[in-house]
């Protein structure tokens, strides 16, 4: 089963562990959603901001899923973290991604920052700063599919898909049908091959 | 990318991430209160202007300012300059006071590019760089004219590749039209220009667009006319008969911009002589995207310094 779903990923010489499957995604998704549900209180004046691209795929899907579930349906929106980034200098220019904020604006909205992988932390705090550049909130939460650990920075989730342990020399692989043609969370071992998104060390 | 000179560096995927990167940066100050950016924050940015500009030399200003690099305006006038420095050695202490970038305009053709040699020669001395923006270099280059230029065309029309532009009046003393014919050309356009045949500059034969010499029978068919600025000053010798022979040839007047398709578009690069080279009601009227590249060119020249300045240097 795990053979014909490493299809999509090209160059890997260990096999990529799988450590979610297309149904485990939806079932985590799902999840998350409930808990926003459940700790928002209904979602009512909840924004899902997603950090490109495929945080912002995430904060789609869980605006759908929690309008399914009963709750009010959020405002999406998507705030790139590059301009604000702190190791801009460290690789040469790197091309921005999208920003659209909901016509609400995030002024006194409870905003939830959405994004695949949680690791170091960098690009949290980047997307803190962007935020803060086009409003107020009344709170920012923190939801993320996938947590590694290895932060740099005191930030931590509010909502986790998964913990996975890890050591820093692997890469977690989120796909996700609209930017990959599948739903999946993978293990690389080792360096090399692609890496999953477009910010840097996560 | 080390320094921006000539269109002529840029292939269509650069060209194209430029243009994307100002998208970008447009839409991430989209309806915000603080129009500020920390991208390049503790970078010096120094505009070094041996011509008269307002809109460049601004706008280059407020795209350094709005990423939060510090901006320094030299001009000739005021500076030592007037006292007979050398280009060479006002950019060499330019530089070496610490400038990241330097944005240059200078009437001699071929500025920017000397500018760069000396400067390159300098930073693998001392191990400094310094980036070099060709702000428009006599009649031979202005760059981010042309590149806000296809902007303000991508977001009209929606794409430039197969497009039909038409770029109208004193060729020969336009380095917007150079910069403009090139840049489109990498991108897929079909340039066509119109002139006088006394303002076209030897050799047009050898760029990569049509010369076409009526007017009239041009406009049904293009979906952006450009309008270039008749350059009075730097011409020394009678070009045409009088301006309003040039009106009446080669102006964009409104019986003449009916011509045009439903869907045309409009560019002047300014200033604009208006009654001359385009009637007041078609510089103002809906068709006009003159002030779109205005607002453009500060996104573009954000695009420029970013690609410049923020990452790592090779």
């Amino acid at each position: 089963m795990a053979d014909d779903r490493r299809g999509g990923v090209t160059g890997a010489s260990p096999p990529d562990r799988e450590l979610l499957s297309a149904a485990d995604v939806a079932r985590t998704i799902a999840r998350m959603a409930h808990q926003i549900i459940e700790k928002t209180a209904g979602a009512d004046g909840v924004v899902l901001i997603g950090v490109p691209t495929r945080g912002t795929v995430l904060a789609t899907r869980l605006a759908a899923a929690i309008g399914g579930f009963g709750g009010t349906t959020p405002a999406v929106g998507s705030v790139d973290p590059t301009l604000y980034r702190d190791d801009l200098r460290r690789r040469p220019a790197r091309p921005l991604a999208g920003t659209t904020v909901p016509e609400v604006g995030l002024d006194d909205a409870l905003v939830v920052l959405v994004d695949d992988v949680l690791m170091s932390g960098r690009t949290v705090r980047a997307a803190l700063d962007a935020l803060g550049d086009h409003g107020r909130p009344r709170a920012v939460q923190l939801a993320v599919l996938v947590d590694r650990g290895h932060r740099e920075l005191p930030i931590r989730a509010d909502y986790v898909g998964k913990n996975v342990p890890s050591a820093r020399d692997e890469q977690v692989l989120v796909l996700l049908g609209e930017t990959d043609g599948r739903d999946a969370v993978l293990l690389r071992r080792g360096a090399g091959g692609p890496r999953t998104d477009e910010g840097g060390a996560r | 990318m080390r320094h921006l000179l000539s269109v002529t560096d840029l292939d269509a995927t650069a060209a194209t991430g430029l243009l994307d990167t100002s998208d970008r940066l447009k839409q991430a100050l989209l309806g915000r209160e603080v129009r500020k950016l920390p991208t390049l924050r503790g970078r010096t940015v120094i505009t070094m202007f041996y011509e008269n500009s307002t809109r460049t030399r601004v706008s280059f200003e407020i795209a350094g300012k709005w990423m939060s690099a510090d901006t320094v305006n030299v001009s000739a006038s005021g500076s030592s300059v007037s006292k007979g420095e050398s280009l060479r050695d006002t950019a060499l202490t330019l530089s070496a006071m610490g400038a990241d970038c330097v944005v240059v305009r200078h009437p001699a053709s071929g500025a920017a590019h000397r500018l760069a040699a000396w400067i390159d020669r300098d930073s693998a001395a001392t191990g400094t760089h310094t980036a070099i923006v060709n702000a428009g270099d006599g009649t031979h280059e202005h760059p981010t004219q042309a590149l806000l230029d296809a902007a303000t065309l991508r977001e009209r029309l929606g794409s430039i590749a197969g497009r039909r532009i038409g770029i109208v009046g004193d060729v020969l003393h336009s380095r917007v039209a150079r910069s403009n014919v090139f840049l489109l050309a990498t991108l897929g356009a079909d340039v066509v220009l119109v002139a006088p045949p006394t303002l076209l500059p030897v050799g047009v034969r050898q760029w990569p667009c049509r010369v076409g010499s009526d007017l009239d029978a041009e406009l049904p068919a293009l979906d952006a006319v450009m309008m270039l600025r008749v350059q009075a000053e730097r011409m020394h010798g009678s070009f045409f008969p009088s301006a309003r022979e040039y009106a009446i040839g080669y102006g964009l007047s409104t019986a003449r911009a009916a011509l045009l398709p439903e869907h045309a578009v409009v560019l002047h690069p300014g200033p604009m002589v208006r009654g001359m080279e385009i009637a007041p009601e078609v510089a103002d009227g809906p068709r006009s995207a003159v002030l779109a590249q205005v607002s453009n060119g500060v996104h573009i020249r954000m695009a420029v310094l970013y690609h410049l300045l923020a990452g790592a240097q090779q």
